[in-house]
């Protein structure tokens, strides 16, 4: 089975083929057969790759598979193929189940939408694309599904073009992942000329990993960063996070999907995947963990003053891809992945909630005028409450292992710092406020719905539940794969990835990943005080997470009135973080202006003046020109005839003086 | 002494014919009616006839007679007498600068021409038919014409054909 | 003392002057058809240079030549002056000046 790795992305292609060529003339139905069974059959593929993988010994968990060589250029080669090894897998198990049920989900959601097979083809075209993301086995691949990704999330993110605010975040979201893929672009071709500077011209992940120990600790440095750049703008991290918020435009499964569960995980998939290379470079993990830490707790803040449940959920997606930063940036890779995996069945989970609630009320988003819908839609909410429980940090569900990992990790690593474990577990706790502020106003206290809205409140029909219900458990069950030693689990998940991402049972002949090893060790988990130093951590994480919960309850449901009398209390405050900190005004004013300056004065100046006035200028001259030249045309016979005389003459005096005189 | 006499008599001939034809030439030119200048363009015709007797071309030369001074210039007078021409009005030389400059360098041509003429005599490599065989002239171009030219002449055979129908053609009368 | 006789340029000259008048006159006068007579004492200024040479070069290949120029001379005049009355049919007049439609 591993060697048909390739049908794992080619069943989402053939989906966006049939859907887009045949999909008006097949009809809703077939359509809504073919989107999602095509990624079933992706996801039962990985599965059984999956499992043909676990039958093998760790160590020899590797398998590429070329499909045909695709650049052959002097000593340069680059082909398209796919790799197995348990990084991919695992991510391709996540993409393809998570996708498998929100397209399910979508059947239902988008049932009424004129768009509906237009909407499978291009969720088809995103998970093809995301799969090659993942299981490329060079770093040209990577990018061309990296930049498909970012077309299908213009695309969906502007699915309903006409409306101008839709169209109008579409593109913002391409402009700004282009910001960043200039980065990524930028450090594949420092990687490539830096590692030909010793002979080796290649891109493919096996041999740059092999050959990195030759390039110098600067030149990684500089290559890490600028990689980095790439992942924050397709991640959403600072400054490049402000075309997430307004991706919300796009319909709730998109949302749910692209921008919650995959998309803008394959930075952090990059980073772990280049992992040798930031192992190098511990300036550029220090980066990556402040920043992810900083757009956590920053981000966080935000989502305490937003009234757009989608909004909220949004913001609070930007949080969590800065803990698996931070996870990634202290050297804990498997935490941030596995962080990826239970974030994405939670968050998934919440948006997809979300999009039950709009169903519900008929499209509303504004919180302020939700509330009281526990007992009317009792599967979204309880769905929705297990979710919240998860993004908490509840222990029992799948959140708490891994964002507890992650914390663990930023105090104790050899990259970690207490300050950073600090802000973490302080965004933490807003995590908790924000999230539960989100449930209490939705689900809870009075009901401040319109009653036009309130008489056709219902609830959404199986096919949309259903996903919620898989997902649900998935939140609750994913963690176990990660307990961690110190509450008796044996970490399977890190065991599992150790081989790609660094561990303590991890290679010894893999000799690059030994300064991983020696900091694991170093750091290890087999000392007693480790172990009780770990539980304390997870205490407080624990207590810091209830406080949390205990505030969103006094704020929300026993005092309801209080969040205003703040409001009014710290008025600037107060409309300063609703107002996002203004940054999109001051990019605005900072860099489009100036941009859209220059391209005016380009256009006028240049364009107009010089471009269209050369060439209308020559078309000018030549015309002028022949208005001159036409007059010989006199229409006159002997006119003609004279001319004829003159020419003759010169030709035969020509003649008479070359055979008189030479 | 004979042949001192014959040559100054060709002398004679060509002198008196290449004055007559110049002067009749110039008149054709220069005369108002149109029947005058054709009927000196005969002059001119038929002088230059005789000076293609003096180089042993009695056969062109009769062809000048019978198909230029004969045919063509009647053709030439039965269109103008057709046509019904008035006398082109003289009024006001109306000359266009192109025909002056035209006349002017047509003269400094002439002069060249002269000038090179004399400068270098022609020479070539000589052929095989002397003064002497041509006198049976029209036998030695009926050889020549009938065996190696023989394309040519069927070519523009074709061609009289061609002009023949396309004067019919252009001058019928359209209804 | 022999006269010598008269020599090729003579006649090259003579047919060089004929030229000459045919071409003043071609450029010069209004008339269409006395226009048409220069033309063919051009030609004929020609025919004489051809015979003069194959006179003197003892060749009879300038001879063909202006047998040649004499029939396509006679053909010419034929389809000439057939436009010649056509356009006097449609303009009455035979005037090179007036007949200038294709002017820019």
């Amino acid at each position: 089975m591993l060697e048909n790795v390739w049908l794992i992305p080619l069943f989402p292609a053939i989906g966006f083929i049939i859907n887009g060529l045949f999909g008006k003339r097949l009809g809703k139905r077939a359509v809504s057969w073919i989107g999602p069974s095509v990624i079933g059959l992706s996801f039962l593929t990985s599965i059984l790759i999956f499992f043909e993988l676990l039958g093998r010994p760790p160590m020899e968990r590797h398998f590429e598979k070329v499909i045909f060589d695709w650049v052959v250029s002097g000593s340069f080669q680059t082909v398209i193929g796919y790799q197995i090894d348990p990084l991919s897998i695992l991510m391709a198990l996540v993409v393809t189940g998570v996708s498998f049920f929100i397209h399910i989900y979508s059947v239902g959601y988008m049932h009424d939408d004129p768009g509906f097979t237009r909407y499978f083809t291009y969720l088809n075209l995103f998970v093809f694309m995301m799969l090659n993301l993942i299981l490329a086995n060079n770093f040209l691949l990577m990018f061309v599904g990296w930049e498909g990704v970012g077309l299908c999330s213009y695309l969906l993110i502007g699915f309903w073009y006409e409306k101008d605010s839709a169209s109008n975040a579409g593109k913002k979201a391409f402009v700004v992942n282009r910001v960043g893929d200039f980065g990524f672009i930028l450090g594949m071709f420092l990687l490539f000329t830096s590692l030909g500077e010793h002979g080796i011209w290649t891109l493919d992940f096996t041999e740059v990993f092999a050959n990195a120990s030759k390039l110098d600790p600067s030149t990684v440095t500089a290559i890490t960063i600028l990689l980095f750049i790439g992942a924050c703008g397709k991640s959403a991290q600072i400054p490049l996070y402000v075309w997430l918020p307004d991706a919300m435009e796009g319909p709730t499964p998109v949302s749910s999907l692209i921008h919650a569960a995959t998309m803008v995980t394959a930075g952090v998939y990059m980073v772990a995947r280049c992992n040798i290379l930031y192992s190098m470079a511990p300036v550029a993990m220090a980066v990556v963990a402040i920043v992810g830490v900083a757009t956590a707790i920053y981000t966080a803040s935000i989502g305490f003053c937003q009234n757009d449940i989608k909004k909220v959920l949004a913001y609070s997606t930007i949080s969590q891809l800065g803990y698996m930063f931070l996870g990634v940036g202290v050297g804990a890779f498997s935490a941030g992945i596995f962080h990826l995996m239970t974030h994405a069945f939670f968050k998934g989970l919440l948006f997809l909630g979300a999009g039950s609630v709009m169903h519900a009320l008929s499209g509303e988003l504004d919180m302020r005028k939700m509330g009281a819908l526990r007992n009317k839609i009792p599967y979204t909410f309880w769905t929705f409450f297990i979710a919240t429980l998860a993004i908490a940090g509840i222990p029992g569900l799948s959140g708490f292992f891994s964002k507890d990992e992650i914390l663990w990790q930023a105090f104790s690593s050899s990259h970690g710092h207490f300050l950073l474990w600090l802000v973490a577990a302080v965004a933490a706790g807003m995590t908790a406020f924000y999230m539960f502020r989100a449930l209490f106003m939705t689900f809870f206290g009075e009901s401040r719905i319109d009653p036009h809205v309130a008489h056709h409140i219902h609830e959404s029909p199986k096919i949309m539940t259903i996903p919620l219900m898989v997902l649900a458990v998935l939140s609750v069950i994913g963690g176990y794969v990660g307990v961690p030693h110190v509450l008796g689990g044996a970490n399977h998940i890190h065991e599992f990835l150790a081989p790609v991402l660094g561990g303590a049972e991890a290679t010894q002949t893999h000799a690059s990943l030994s300064i991983l090893s020696k900091a694991w060790a170093s750091g290890g988990e087999t000392g007693g005080h480790s172990a009780a130093l770990e539980l304390l951590m997870m205490v407080i994480s624990v207590v810091i997470a209830l406080i949390g919960i205990g505030m969103a309850y006094l704020f929300y449901i026993k005092n309801p009135a209080l969040p205003r009398q703040l409001a009014e209390r710290w008025r600037g405050l107060y409309r300063l973080v609703l107002n996002k900190y203004y940054i999109d005004e001051l990019y605005e004013v900072l860099f489009i202006n100036s941009l859209k300056n220059l391209s005016t004065g380009l256009w006028k100046g240049f364009d107009e003046l010089i471009i269209d006035g050369t060439v209308n200028g020559i078309a000018y001259l030549i015309g002028w020109l022949s208005s001159i030249l036409r007059k010989m045309q006199t229409g006159l016979v002997q006119n003609y005839a004279f001319s004829m005389v003159v020419g003759g003459i010169i030709l035969v005096a020509y003649y008479i003086v070359r055979a008189l005189f030479y | 002494m004979a042949e001192n006499v014959a040559i100054a008599f060709q002398w004679l001939v060509f002198l008196g014919v290449a004055f007559t034809s110049i002067i009749a030439s110039i008149l054709v030119i220069t005369r108002k009616n149109p029947i005058h200048s054709a009927l000196f363009l005969v002059l001119t015709f038929l002088c230059v006839a005789v000076i293609y007797l003096l180089l042993y071309s009695q056969f062109i030369a009769i062809i000048q007679v019978v198909v230029y001074a004969g045919a063509i210039v009647m053709l030439i007078i039965f269109v103008i007498m057709l046509l019904d021409l008035e006398e082109e009005l003289r009024s006001g030389l109306k000359l266009l600068y192109s025909k002056v400059i035209g006349g002017v360098l047509m003269v400094l041509f002439l002069f060249g021409i002269i000038y090179s003429v004399v400068a270098k005599s022609p020479t070539g490599k000589l052929g095989s038919y002397t003064p002497d065989k041509l006198t049976a002239n029209v036998k030695a171009v009926g050889e020549v014409l009938f065996t190696q030219y023989l394309f040519p002449f069927e070519i523009v055979s074709i061609l009289l054909v061609a002009a023949i129908v396309g004067a019919v053609v252009l001058s019928k009368k359209r209804t | 003392m022999t006269i010598p006789p008269v020599p090729p340029e003579l006649y090259l000259v003579l047919s060089a002057v004929l030229f000459t008048v045919g071409v003043i006159g071609a450029l010069t006068r209004r008339n269409a058809i006395v226009v048409f007579m220069c033309i063919e004492m051009m030609l004929n200024s020609v025919n004489l240079t051809f015979i003069t040479l194959s006179r003197f070069l003892q060749s009879l290949d300038g001879v063909i030549f202006a047998f040649f120029v004499i029939a396509v001379a006679a053909a010419e005049a034929a389809v000439g002056l057939a436009i010649f009355v056509m356009i006097y049919r449609s303009k009455e007049t035979i005037n090179v000046d007036e007949v200038n439609i294709l002017k820019w």
